[in-house]
Parts: C-alpha cells; sequence; structure tokens
C-alpha cells in the first residue's frame, strides 16, 4: 500500500486522528478499493469510529504495490498520533505526507515531506489484523438529526468538559434538547449542576423524531467527531433508534466520510423521562414569548412553581430527589428482538471489562469467513501473534 | 420564598459575569443574601477556611432591569443560599452574548439556583441555555453567621498600589516562604516581606497615600513613620490578588498589628471586602 496526501488534506488527515484518537488505543488501517479507511474502537467496545478517505482525496492511492497482497495492519494510536501531533506544524511546515506499507519488515512508513526540503520518517511497527468492522445501518434507524457541524458545535459548549455523558432528545414544539446526564450516585447531597440547552427545530436541517424520543450518550467522543466535522465546516447527521441500541454520527462529503458509533444508555434516563414532564415543557412557553418581541415572558411565569419551602427543603432534601436507578449489570431485554437479532446476533461484553455504566458493547463482527472469528466470549477478533518484526 | 431576576443589558451581564469569576477565585463555595436592593456574596469566617472571610455587596438596580423577590418572612426579608461559585461562573460564562438571562430560584428535583439564558444564534430562532445550580438554602438560625464583617479598629490604613504589580512580586516571594509580613506606615509606605534562613526580601512601595484618618479611627498618637505589620499566609494573599482581574477603582488595605488585614476595594458599584487573619 502507498498513498501520497499533499497540501491541505495532512491536515484533515491530521484531524481525523486526532478524532479518533480520542476513542481507542489502537487504529486499524486498511487500503480498500473505495478509499483508506482509519478505525478504531473503545476498549470496552462501546464506541467505535471509522473514517474513509476516498482515493481522490490522495495524491496517489496505490492499494497494492504490484505483486504483493492487499494488508491490513493494526497500530498503536499514540504512535501515529505523535506524527500528527501539532496540526499548527502540519499546516505551516508539511506539504507532503507520504504512508506505505511494508508487509516484509512489518512496517508503516510515515513520511512528511517538509518545507526547506527536510523529510520526517517515521517507522511505526504494525501488526496485521483482521478487519474491523463494526456492525451498523444508518438506514435502519427511525430517526435522523442533521445539523451543520457548527451548529451543534456551539450546543456542546456550554457543557462543563468533564462531563461524560449528555442526554439528547426532542422536547415540545419540537426543539432538540441537551442535557447534561446525572448519574444517580447513593450520595445525593453532593448535586452537580445540570445544564441544558434547547434549540429551535429552525436550526437544522433535517430532524426526523418525534417529540419524547430521547438518547443518552458519551460526550467526549461526540466531541471528537464535532470538532474535525466543524473544521471541515460539515454537516453531522445523527441516527438514533431507542435508547440502548447504538447512535450512529455521520458526516460525508465528496473525499471522505465518517462515521461514529456510540453505544447509549439503555435504560432510559431519569432526564430523558422527563422531556415530556413539565419540567422540558418549559421551552416551549418560552419560545412563543420570545418570538413575539414585546411580550415578556417574565410576568407569564408561573411563580408558584419556583417556591421553595425553606426550612422543609433542608430537611426533605433527599426525599425530593428521584429514586435511584438500579445498575443492573445485565441488559435489558430488546424491546424489538427481531430487529435485535438480525444486527446484533451475539451481544455480549468483553471479558474483564465489564461494560461502563448502563452502556451496553456494541458487536463488531468479522468480514472474513465467520469459521476464523473466535466463537468465546469475546465477539471481536482474532489477534494476531504476539510477534512485532 | 421566592426570587427572580432578570438582565437584558450586555454591559450588565459582563460586569455581573466579572464578579461572579472573581467571587469564584476568591471561594470555592459561598453565600448569596438575597434582599429587595442588595446582593451579598458572604464567604464567612470559619476554622475550615483558615479564618479569610469576604463580603462582597452590589446594588440590585444596577444589574437587574427586573428584580423581584419574596423572603422568608415580612420582618426578614431576605434569603440566603449557598452554591458553589464555579458553577455559578461558569453559567455565566455562557452567557456572553447573551439576550438576556434570567435568574430564579426553583425547586426542580433538588433546590437550585436557576440561570436561563437566552442566546443570539446565527438564524432568528432562539436558543436557550438552562444551568440548575444546585443550592443549599440556609435556615434562619445560621444567619447570624452570615452578618456584615465589622471592620476592627486598625492601626494603619493605607491605599493600594497596583494590584497587578504586587501580584507578580507576591508570586514570585511564594517561591522562597509561606510567610508573608504586610508592614505599612502613615507615610504612604507598604513593605512586603518575606523572610527565610537564607535570604531576607522586601519590596518597598512609597508614597501610596493614607486615607482621611479620622472615618477610619486610626489612632492619631501614632507617629507616622512607625510601620504596622502582620505576618499572613502567603497563599491566602496570593489568592485574593489572583482573584482580582481588573484593577479597582479604589483599594485600600487596612493593617490590625499582629491580628489581621482587611481589604476593602470598589470595583464601580461593587464593593468587596477580604479578611485575611494574622498567622499565629
Amino acid at each position: 500500500m502507498k498513498c501520497v496526501v499533499a497540501g491541505g488534506n495532512v491536515k484533515v488527515l491530521g484531524k481525523a486522528v486526532h478524532s479518533l484518537s480520542r476513542i481507542g488505543d489502537e487504529l486499524y488501517l486498511e487500503p480498500l478499493e473505495d478509499g483508506l479507511s482509519l478505525r478504531t474502537v473503545n476498549s470496552s467496545r462501546s464506541a467505535y469510529a471509522c473514517f474513509l478517505f476516498a482515493p481522490l482525496f490522495f495524491q496517489l492511492y496505490q492499494v497494492a504495490t504490484p505483486g504483493q497482497d492487499t494488508l491490513r495492519c493494526k497500530i498503536l494510536m499514540k504512535s501515529f498520533l505523535s506524527v500528527f501531533r501539532s496540526l499548527v506544524m502540519l499546516e505551516k511546515t508539511v506539504e507532503k505526507c507520504c504512508i506505505s506499507m511494508n508487509g516484509r519488515s512489518s512496517r508503516l512508513v510515515v513520511q512528511l515531506h517538509c518545507k526547506y526540503g527536510v523529510r520526517k520518517t517515521h517507522n511505526l511497527s504494525f501488526q496485521d489484523c483482521e478487519s474491523l468492522q463494526a456492525v451498523f445501518d444508518p438506514a435502519s434507524c427511525p430517526y435522523v438529526l442533521r445539523a451543520a457541524a457548527k451548529v451543534l458545535g456551539e450546543a456542546v459548549l456550554p457543557f462543563p468538559l468533564a462531563l461524560a455523558e449528555v442526554t439528547l432528545g426532542i422536547g415540545r414544539g419540537r426543539r432538540v434538547i441537551l442535557r447534561s446526564y446525572q448519574e444517580e450516585e447513593t450520595d445525593s447531597t453532593i448535586k452537580a449542576m445540570v445544564t441544558e440547552m434547547s434549540i429551535g427545530e429552525e436550526d437544522f436541517q433535517q430532524l426526523q423524531a418525534q417529540e419524547g424520543v430521547a438518547i443518552t450518550f458519551c460526550l467526549k467522543e461526540f466531541r471528537g467527531l464535532l470538532s474535525f466535522a466543524e473544521s471541515a465546516n460539515l454537516s453531522l447527521s445523527i441516527h438514533f433508534d431507542a435508547p440502548g441500541r447504538p447512535a450512529i454520527f455521520a458526516i460525508k462529503d465528496s473525499l471522505l466520510d465518517g462515521h461514529f458509533v456510540l453505544a447509549t444508555l439503555s435504560e432510559p434516563s431519569p432526564n430523558s423521562q422527563d422531556l415530556c414532564s413539565p419540567e422540558l415543557r418549559q421551552p416551549a412557553p418560552q419560545l412563543q414569548a420570545h418570538s413575539t418581541p414585546n411580550l415578556d415572558d417574565f410576568a407569564n411565569d408561573d411563580i408558584d412553581s419556583y417556591m421553595i419551602a425553606m426550612e422543609t427543603t433542608v430537611g426533605s432534601e433527599s426525599s425530593r430527589t428521584l429514586p435511584p436507578i438500579s445498575l443492573s449489570p445485565d441488559f435489558q431485554p430488546p424491546c424489538n428482538s427481531e430487529e435485535e437479532d438480525e444486527a446484533e446476533p451475539e451481544l455480549s461484553t468483553v471479558p474483564g471489562t465489564p461494560p461502563p455504566k448502563k452502556f451496553r458493547s456494541l458487536f463488531f463482527g468479522s468480514i472474513l469467513a465467520p469459521a476464523h472469528s473466535p466463537l468465546g466470549p469475546s465477539p471481536v477478533l482474532a489477534e494476531d501473534s504476539e510477534g512485532e518484526g | 420564598m421566592k426570587f427572580r431576576a432578570k438582565i437584558v443589558d450586555a454591559a450588565c451581564l459582563n460586569h455581573f459575569t466579572r464578579v461572579s469569576c472573581m467571587v469564584a477565585k476568591l471561594a470555592r463555595a459561598c453565600t448569596l443574601r438575597i434582599r429587595p436592593h442588595k446582593l451579598n456574596f458572604i464567604l464567612p469566617d470559619t476554622a475550615a477556611g483558615g479564618g479569610v472571610s469576604m463580603w462582597c455587596e452590589l446594588p440590585q438596580e444596577n444589574f437587574f432591569s427586573e428584580f423581584q423577590m419574596e423572603g422568608v418572612s415580612q420582618e426578614n426579608n431576605e434569603i440566603y443560599v449557598e452554591l458553589t461559585t464555579e458553577n455559578l461562573s461558569r453559567a455565566l460564562r455562557t452567557a456572553q452574548n447573551a439576550r438576556a438571562l434570567k435568574v430564579k430560584l426553583t425547586n426542580r428535583h433538588f433546590p437550585c439556583l436557576t440561570v436561563s439564558i437566552e442566546l443570539v444564534s446565527v438564524s432568528s430562532s432562539s436558543r436557550m441555555v438552562t444551568h440548575d445550580i444546585p443550592i443549599k438554602v440556609i435556615p434562619r438560625k445560621l444567619w447570624k453567621n452570615l452578618q456584615e464583617p465589622t471592620v476592627p479598629d486598625c492601626d494603619v490604613s493605607i491605599y493600594l498600589p497596583v494590584l497587578k504589580t504586587m501580584k507578580s512580586v507576591v508570586e514570585k516571594m511564594k517561591n522562597i516562604s509561606n510567610h508573608l509580613i504586610i508592614e505599612a506606615n502613615l507615610n504612604g509606605d507598604l513593605n512586603l516581606k518575606i523572610e527565610s534562613e537564607l535570604v531576607c526580601v522586601t519590596t518597598h512601595f512609597k508614597d501610596l497615600g493614607n486615607p482621611p484618618s479620622a472615618s477610619e479611627g486610626v489612632s492619631q498618637d501614632r507617629s507616622p513613620a512607625e510601620m504596622a505589620e502582620v505576618h499572613v499566609d502567603i497563599r491566602k494573599f496570593l489568592q485574593f490578588l489572583a482573584g482580582q482581574q481588573v484593577n479597582p477603582t479604589k483599594g485600600v488595605c487596612n493593617v490590625v498589628s499582629h491580628k489581621m488585614v482587611h481589604f476593602d476595594l470598589l470595583h464601580e458599584d461593587v464593593s468587596l471586602q477580604y479578611f485575611i487573619p494574622a498567622l499565629s
């Protein structure tokens, strides 16, 4: 395999590596006829990401050198990321980037051709591996949201970086709601701030979901794809289904496409349950008020609902909080088993790594013959021998 | 108990955001006291806080276009809530370029100070962010600990130099010693001093001026050159300096020899008092 990336595309490639690095520790590189694919999966198999760069993205793209088999390989994300670490450097000094795979020496060679004839060569050792492929189909998801990455980027901006998950849902008046997800832990005395963002339907290019649907997913991975999509000024579409089913985040343009598949919380979150409760209805009257400029909703607020009985509040604080959610290690039975069976025939967790929180693991099938797939507890991939050549 | 208020003016909003950032730098958690005409951010003097206390006061009218509150009762028309300052400042930081901001007391899942922000978006559509800041309502029996601290009769009162300069000096000193000696006299001299086994470093500020003594209760019979000194924890002093992003309109330092140092700052219409106790 040999390919050459030139000019501004080097930075695009670098950005893609940066967003992949938010997910997994290993990068799967696979040259395909329809482009070079970069994929990764996180350690608990609850998030998968892939970018496919079309042959036109490259100045030169050769899947296999004549007389050689097509190779695919797995390398450490850290080492590949270090090549593209500084995006400023990529933009300012790198003119061309050549990536070639050498099967005999098991080396992935990345050469950066910089200004003034400087050439940086990185020899990264790799392992052969099977193809990493998550089974997902955006078309099978009933709900679709699509918006400019900038809109979604602004929407996640108010959330703290340390926040693990957000709930995305459709509230009253078809407003799209993002809310920080709070785990209901035993210690209910320490409450974190709950932030909620509500965006009008008009900001979305597509909104195919009814009021009340909601999913909860990891924010960090989503931010990774968002920052890529924002820098490339693309739209991002979110395909999702019932809670617990994977959500697919997709971007596409003529030279590349990217898909992030993230697990969603299988239990309806306490937050999402509220999507139809008075709490989330609130934006709707406000929306009406804002659209009529001179009418101030301030006077229309139902002040009684903001009353706090003082001495009692302190005492009965815990009784007001929501009942704790049971953290069952078992997955909930799928709601519609037929579809479930089709898409995820071998739902299982990776041994030794219980799924964090209530996320279910995604199933990643191998596109190789099923006989090569291990039938053991790991549904994933037959790993190659330890050898590092 | 009810409270809601609204800010529509961008300058007021920025000013309020600055105040909340300043408070967040000075204290991790603080008490917000709401009265019909004034708001206070209070850090009471506790052993856990190392005896540092803060009293920040702002007139409500200069910030809010609408302000409604109803205290515990007619006679006690006040509300005291405790909150994490970081939450408030983070909530307000998302309000840059906001069209309007509303603050109100709510009780959704738990008692909160809800900050709702109406943002300006690219399209004409409205975009709303709400932050539910968890609060703890403070019962009336604890109010007595949260009253305005009385300023003790000080030995020397002196105007402060530019805080940024002080900050850079104290930052360097911190590397050498944990103890800072603040000295001032009625001639307008202020010294910041550290002493270790190996070195003694003093920074002298001159001709700072002293506020008119009568109001400050400075003893008249004190010789102008005599220094009043106080030893403080350098980190506490630095924390105070780091919280001041803009130089105050007016800044006064009151030294009570070997007892405490009191800073009285005025940022436009916001007053801040900060007390650091002397090290024993």
